[in-house]
């Protein structure tokens, strides 16, 4: 089979550049492996919520129109929008049809899956970047009696054994399971190592606003001082509760979740914790203060300092004077791991020497620059600081859908043929 | 708050410049970051011993500092020792302390900002019933440490501190002793 650009993976990221390939009138399949929305079908816990409020997540052509555009979205009701926004974009769809391998051809690219092959010009990877959760090689050392989890295995915490509950890693997701699980009557011990410290609401209004309103989701990666450190930083300790509570670590502590530093081994049945705890917390606390100071000084410059809430500085991070650098499994009633150590993408089936050395994608915004042709789509900060964002993808896809048509047109051009694809 | 101050260089004798070029170099020449450290010791009498350093391997290659460099320790007097020289423990509290500071001049010196004066006090408890053998429940090592900075700085002091945490975050000495790390000792 024969298309001029092959987008792999129907969610917000690939129906958002159906839209605009669609837009420019550019002969494409969109190929999905399950449903539409899959991974948040499939590889989310049910309680899991958007970490954004309603009304943030446009997609071209599509918005939020309901009557609580500061709530935030189930999975179920994530899923539905997606669905209805695939409804509007009607791409030319094809579920259930797992992409298998990507390879280089003459003109453009080979792309294998379950329904058969398909040669193009371009190809669009929109699989996303939250395929595989990370299990770090010291989990290996835990004990056999240890139940391991990932939060792509998770569930809920009635699923889990009675019991204690070390939690691995203090981002959105160790943060919101350490919530969770505590609050089922299982205590949790949580091993923090660096993260990034955010309350939901500040002087009054959503993080998320601000975040929006200031400019900083539109940040650009190629404006950001150090871009390696930006696409590396874990996500914002946050929750889309309907109660919008922080889950910041004295948050936490407050429900009486026990915090650690970073898990730096396991050995002799004993897990040990990095001294470090102080230090990351401190590094956490100022750069959350950054950030506030930066909403304040944008708030000031906007005449809204008296609009909002006047402003105010969370207390720092709670840690007692010594934490423990160690921990027996069994004396301290811990029955189980659950690793939220974060997320990588899955290129198993992409054959095109694109990767460095750690398995991420070399890309400049999203131009696959070494594959001519080739695009990624949804990963932390692509292009933006919202690349990862449902409200990202919008703007990525217009972006890399004009560069991709720019393109075609060069190499269309360039066999004396510009109308080929028009 | 507002920085309105001229643009005179900020010069903390730290080569910015070289060490970023490293950091971009590493990125294709991964191979290139692997070091190893070394040292020697000799005995020589009851608790006092010198240690030296000399060379070491990275960048793909043997490396030499410019000359030898030697470390007595001896224990205290109260130890029934002669007191030649530092503790070894007091070694290692003097290499966190050195490795931070270095650290905080090259995070100064990367935020173009100008250092007048940095200065530590370290402190570190430590009960000494564990290296004497009287209660296995106490561990032989510090109960921790306590680190006191004092800088002056064209910066605020919010961005001292932040200066002074990303200092301990690239610290090789202070990750080396806040995390574990396998220790093999032989018998040649």
């Amino acid at each position: 089979m024969r298309t001029t650009a092959v987008v792999i993976g129907a969610g917000q990221s690939g129906l958002a550049m159906s839209w605009w390939l669609a837009a420019r009138s550019i002969d494409h399949v969109v190929l999905e492996r399950g449903e539409i929305a899959n991974t948040w079908r499939t590889e989310r816990w049910p309680s899991l919520t958007l970490l954004t409020p309603n009304w943030q997540s446009r997609l071209p052509g599509f918005g939020y129109e309901g009557d609580d555009p500061d709530g935030f979205r189930t999975m179920p009701e994530t899923i539905s929008f997606i669905e209805r926004y695939a409804r509007l974009v009607s791409p030319p769809l094809r579920t259930h049809c797992r992409v298998t391998l990507v390879r280089r051809t003459a003109d453009g690219y080979e792309v294998v899956t379950g329904q058969g092959t398909w040669h193009c010009k371009a190809v669009v990877l929109a699989t996303g970047g939250f395929n595989i959760a990370n299990l770090p090689k010291v989990s290996e050392a835990a004990p056999p009696a240890i139940t391991q989890l990932t939060p792509a295995q998770y569930r809920n915490p009635e699923s889990l054994e009675k019991g204690g509950v070390l939690v691995v890693g203090a981002a959105a997701t160790g943060a919101q399971l350490a919530d969770e699980i505590h609050r089922s009557g299982r205590p949790v011990t949580l091993a923090a190592g660096e993260h990034v410290r955010a309350t939901r609401m500040y002087r009054g209004r959503d993080i998320q606003w601000w975040m929006d309103a200031t400019g900083l989701n539109d940040e650009r990666y190629d404006q950001v001082e150090n871009l390696t450190r930006a696409r590396n930083l874990p996500s914002f300790q946050l929750a889309g509760y309907p109660d919008r509570r922080d889950i910041d670590l004295n948050a936490l502590t407050s429900l009486g979740v026990k915090l650690v530093g970073r898990l730096a081994g396991i050995r002799d049945g004993k897990a040990q914790f990095s001294g470090s705890l102080r230090n990351v917390c401190e590094l956490a606390d100022l750069k959350l203060k950054r950030l506030l100071n930066r909403i304040d000084e944008w708030a000031a410059e906007n005449g809204l300092s008296d609009a909002v809430d006047p402003p105010h500085r969370p207390e720092p991070t709670r840690i007692e004077a010594s934490p423990p650098l160690g921990l027996d499994f069994v004396k301290a009633g811990i029955r189980m791991i659950v690793w939220a150590t974060g997320f990588r993408p899955d290129y198993s089936w992409l054959d095109v020497p694109v990767l460095d050395r750690k398995g991420n994608i070399r890309h400049d915004g999203g131009v696959v620059t070494e594959a001519p042709g080739m695009y990624v789509m949804g990963l932390t900060f692509l292009r933006r600081r919202k690349s990862s964002l449902i409200d990202g993808a919008g703007d990525d896809a217009r972006d890399l859908s004009a560069h991709l048509a720019a393109h075609l047109g060069a190499r269309s051009a360039g066999v004396g043929a510009a109308a080929a694809d028009a | 708050m507002t920085k309105a101050k001229v643009d005179k260089p900020v010069n903390n004798g730290v080569n910015v410049e070289a060490l970023f070029g490293a950091q971009e170099a590493l990125k294709s020449a991964p191979e290139a970051a692997k070091f190893k450290w070394r040292a020697t010791v000799q005995w020589i009498k009851g608790t006092h011993s010198r240690s030296t350093v000399e060379s070491f391997y990275g960048l793909g290659a043997e490396q030499k500092h410019k000359s030898k460099f030697a470390f007595d320790a001896d224990h205290p007097e109260i130890f029934a020792a002669e007191d030649n020289a530092a503790t070894p423990v007091e070694i290692v509290l003097a290499g966190l302390a050195s490795c931070l500071t270095a650290g905080v001049a090259a995070v100064a010196q990367a935020r173009k900002v100008q250092l007048r004066f940095v200065s530590a006090t370290l402190e570190a408890g430590m009960d000494i019933c564990g290296i004497l053998g009287v209660d296995e429940d106490v561990r032989n090592g510090f109960d921790g440490i306590k680190v006191t900075y004092k800088i002056d700085a064209d910066a605020s002091p919010e961005d001292i501190k932040a200066i002074v945490a990303q200092s301990q975050k690239r610290s090789a000495v202070y990750d080396i002793i806040t995390n574990p790390t396998n220790v093999t000792v032989e018998v040649a």
